[in-house]
């Protein structure tokens, strides 16, 4: 049975000139989904609070001074908003410039795919602009953290702490250009809180997370997502019935992902479920 | 929550520090020894996470640097997951996570030492002490620019000690600083008098400063005397309603930069179904060249007891937190002396004046941050996350500190709204004070206090200037260069010549001033204020820096367009005040000053 929720009113915001009408408390990169608007976004996560952190996802509300995150500002009765501005163009540009002159893109996804299209050029900051670039952290053999992929969205870090896990073995460090995601003091993550849930690889959207498979397989140059299959199907270890996909590569398991539209445990697995393949 | 140590211990010191603050601990359950009892019953674990700011501080004043040890133990106390602690912990610089000298010298690199030979003194500062890092650090503008060059000597131990050396020269002596107390002293060695701070101090009509120099910091009487706990008793005969619209009607609006009308701020919170509502008193001044609100609590704390008292009871806030920069040690003493004798005395607490009211304030020190003065991102330091500005809506009128409606008001907001009440808002209005800081090439430099409407040049006839005057830095770091000496003192006046008064910085540079090097201190100052949160400014401010070094060798078209889009995009996508306004000072040295051209 599916429990009734109260009814919501409806409002009208619009979108690049057309009137869209989406459910009060809607954000407006709800309503621009409404209106089949493709708006690039990277610290989004669907199954988290957005932290409207990365800021590719701004448009131009009308009477505003600053820019929007489309992720995370409601939309509001009457709203217009433009998503296809030249200031919001200009500004994803740039927003797209200075990440991908600063960290490692190449296995986040659509990446390249924005660059081209608001022609974004990370180069012209020269080849002396400050990176991220550090070793990958392999200190386990379940999932490896490459943190000059890492964009700073802070999702490992919600997703670790108070809006999934509640381990808390993460947090962000430091402050400014020098911030990263860190166990206290810097420790081992054998050492930290963490139990290897892996919901923090689930929801990072760079790589700058993958699981060791992914990441021995890519040092091989033996990883290639087109030769892989996905099937859904029940874990198997207790009675909960998590949903898990298995991603399958030349008969053998790679990785192991869970369908975020799970209403039970929204993309968010534990260790056994998520690492616990072997025995298959 | 799953806490997980790695067994690291506090020494005993440490563990004295903590205990010092938060009592000794109850049980097992929240770090002491363990007891047969303890094993028998299962305590709930309460976060106390408010308390990790003043705990980290604790450990730090005493022993000069947090070890791992010190942090696990105050994360047992306080039940916050280590890794948060040290995310928090790592945010602020004030605090050293690696061993250092207990005494620490901070030599002020900003704008108006600058512009006043601060070069000299960290140079001679690095001879004698080697590299910064440990025993010395350059530091962000300590607020002494009246006195530039400044620097100030931190020493851990019981009680903590601070030494001001403003200006600091030549003889700037490294060793011990005061002789052994150990009774905290309500000054702080080597500073001078605050009137030293206030040209007019002493001047007939003065309104914000009548009482700084001429009246006892330190007493109660005095300040009741000089015509203290007035403006309050007329609260009470107007009653909260009566109080916001006088506010309203007077037309203040807030002097920590952004110019929100500070009666609609009020009103907003008072009318809020939701409880309790907070008050916090923004005292981070930390703006460079801002130094008016830490003349006002070291020369006339209890003014801000006072405003702060009138203002929560105007807006329903049983609790205030009174939110002060960590570089001000002076001002802390002096407000925490205030806060004491006023609870003593009943003027805060329970049944305030016999009127019913029940208001207390907290005083919470930062830890070298300037962001903590964006006004959601000190509810963040306060609660003890990261001081991260939180995005906004909701505003903090609705959503604040511990998620309540909240009132933030800087300190020169609060103290203006004393004059509304005593004369009444038609009168406050007909002549209404603003406070300016004047540094850099002028004869006398300070805090003045001028009714709006005066013009820039009025204001430098009173301070004298010394050099051919090149440009003035109006509202600091995240203000603008201009040169019309016109431009009149206001809100709007400001505006129209594309300037801001921000919070009152008047830096008059000269000719004599190497206008490249301070644009790239300005940069850098960004760099290493900017929090990190989000892409534009965490980024966009090491580009700009980045860009700006490349100029001061070289002159490029290709630069400029840089550092153009890159401001846009910081001015336009970042989530707060820091990142947009990143670029302003910049912006306007180039375009108005023509430096790269």
């Amino acid at each position: 049975m599916i429990p009734l929720q109260p009814p919501r009113r409806l409002i009208d915001v619009q979108i690049d000139g057309e009137d869209v009408r989406v459910p009060e408390g809607s954000t407006i990169l709800d309503a621009c989904h409404a209106a089949g608007k493709d708006i690039p976004t990277l610290c989004y996560g669907d199954t988290l609070t957005p932290k409207n952190a990365c800021r590719v996802c701004v448009v131009e509300v009308e009477g505003a001074r600053t820019l929007a995150p489309a992720c995370s500002r409601k939309a509001e009765a009457g709203m217009k908003v433009g998503t296809d501005t030249e200031r919001a163009r200009q500004s994803r540009k740039v927003v797209l410039e200075l990440l991908g002159s600063s960290v490692d893109l190449s296995t986040t996804p659509r990446a390249a795919e924005w660059t081209e299209e608001y022609g974004a050029d990370p180069a012209r900051f020269g080849d002396d602009a400050a990176t991220v670039e550090q070793p990958a952290k392999v200190d386990n053999d379940l999932y490896v953290r490459d943190y000059s992929k890492c964009i700073l969205c802070y999702k490992c870090v919600d997703a670790c702490g108070d809006q999934w896990q509640n381990t808390f073995a993460i947090a962000v460090a430091g402050r400014g250009f020098d911030a990263t995601i860190s166990t206290e003091f810097e420790a081992p993550l054998t050492d930290s809180a963490c139990v290897y849930c892996g919901n923090c690889v689930e929801v990072c959207p760079t790589g700058a997370l993958s699981f060791k498979t992914e990441f021995d397989m890519r040092a091989e140059g033996t990883w290639d997502e087109s030769r892989q299959s996905e099937t859904t199907t029940v874990c198997s270890y207790c009675g909960v019935g998590c949903n898990l996909t298995l991603h399958v590569q030349d008969n053998k398991i790679v990785k192991v992902s869970s369908p975020h539209d799970n209403p039970v445990t929204k993309g968010n697995l534990c260790v056994k479920g998520r690492f616990g393949y072997g025995y298959v | 929550m799953d806490l997980r140590f790695r067994g690291a211990e506090p020494s005993e010191e440490e563990r004295a520090a903590v205990d010092a603050l938060l009592g000794p601990p109850a049980s097992a359950w929240d770090g002491g020894g363990r007891s047969e009892a303890d094993l028998r019953v299962a305590v709930r674990a309460e976060s106390q996470r408010d308390m990790l700011l003043p705990a980290l501080h604790a450990v730090n004043d005493r022993v000069g640097w947090i070890s791992e040890g010190a942090l696990d133990y105050i994360c047992r106390r306080l039940t916050v997951p280590p890794a948060e602690a040290y995310g928090v912990a790592t945010f602020y610089s004030l605090f050293s996570m690696e061993p250092r000298p207990k005494r620490v010298l901070h030599v002020c690199t900003d704008l108006a030492c600058q512009a006043k030979g601060g070069e000299d003194v960290r140079r001679q500062v690095e001879e004698r002490l080697g590299p910064p890092g440990t025993s010395w650090h350059e530091s962000p503008c300590l607020g002494l620019c009246e006195r530039a060059p400044a620097a100030l000597a931190l020493e851990a131990g019981t009680p903590p000690k601070a030494q001001v050396y403003a200006p600091a020269n030549a003889s700037l002596t490294l060793g011990s600083p005061t002789p052994n107390g150990t009774t905290p002293s309500l000054d702080v060695a080597g500073d001078a008098p605050v009137a030293a701070a206030v040209p007019q101090a002493g001047q007939d009509g003065l309104t914000l400063l009548r009482r700084v120099g001429t009246t006892d910091p330190a007493s109660l009487d005095d300040y009741r005397a000089a015509g203290g706990y007035t403006a309050l008793r007329r609260a009470f005969e107007l009653g909260p309603a009566g109080v916001i619209r006088e506010v309203l009607e007077s037309g203040l609006v807030g002097r920590g930069g952004a110019a929100f009308p500070t009666g609609r701020k009020w009103d907003a919170t008072a009318r809020q179904p939701d409880h309790p509502h907070y008050l916090v008193c923004n005292a981070d001044e930390s703006e460079p060249g801002t130094f008016k609100d830490r003349v006002i609590m070291e020369g006339d704390p209890y003014a801000l007891v006072e405003a702060m008292t009138i203002a929560a009871y105007a807006t329903g806030c049983a609790k205030g937190y009174l939110y002060i920069r960590g570089e001000y040690p002076r001002a802390t003493a002096r407000l925490q002396h205030a806060i004491a004798t006023a609870r003593a005395r009943g003027l805060l607490g329970d049944d305030i004046l016999g009127k019913g009211l029940s208001f207390d304030i907290e005083l919470r020190r930062g830890a070298g941050a300037y962001i903590c003065g964006e006004e959601t991102a000190i509810f963040n330091s306060i609660e003890g996350q990261r001081g991260e500005p939180r995005s906004k809506p909701p505003f903090p009128v609705e959503k604040g500190l511990f998620g309540k409606p909240t009132v933030v008001n800087n300190v020169e907001t609060l103290v203006n709204v004393l004059p509304i009440l005593e004369r009444g808002a038609r009168a406050y209005a007909a002549a209404e004070p603003k406070l300016f800081c004047v540094s850099g090439a002028v004869e006398r430099p300070g805090v003045y206090e001028l009714t709006f409407g005066a013009t820039l040049r009025e204001l430098l006839d009173l301070t004298g200037t010394t050099g051919t005057t090149r440009a003035v830095l109006l509202g600091g770091a995240a203000g603008a260069f201009v040169t019309d000496l016109d431009i009149p003192l206001t809100f709007e006046g400001t505006r129209n010549a594309g300037a801001t008064l921000g919070s009152g910085v008047v830096l008059v540079i000269d000719d004599t001033v190497d206008m490249k090097r301070l644009l790239l201190r300005i940069a850098e100052f960004f760099r290493d204020e900017s929090c990190g949160q989000c892409v534009p400014c965490r980024v966009g401010t090491v580009r700009q820096e980045e860009a700006l070094h490349r100029l001061s060798r070289r002159v490029s078209d290709d630069d400029l367009v840089l550092l153009r889009e890159v401001g846009q995009t910081m001015r336009d996508a970042s989530i707060c005040g820091l990142g947009q306004t990143a670029w302003n000072a910049v912006e306007s040295a180039i375009d108005r000053l023509g430096v790269f051209r």
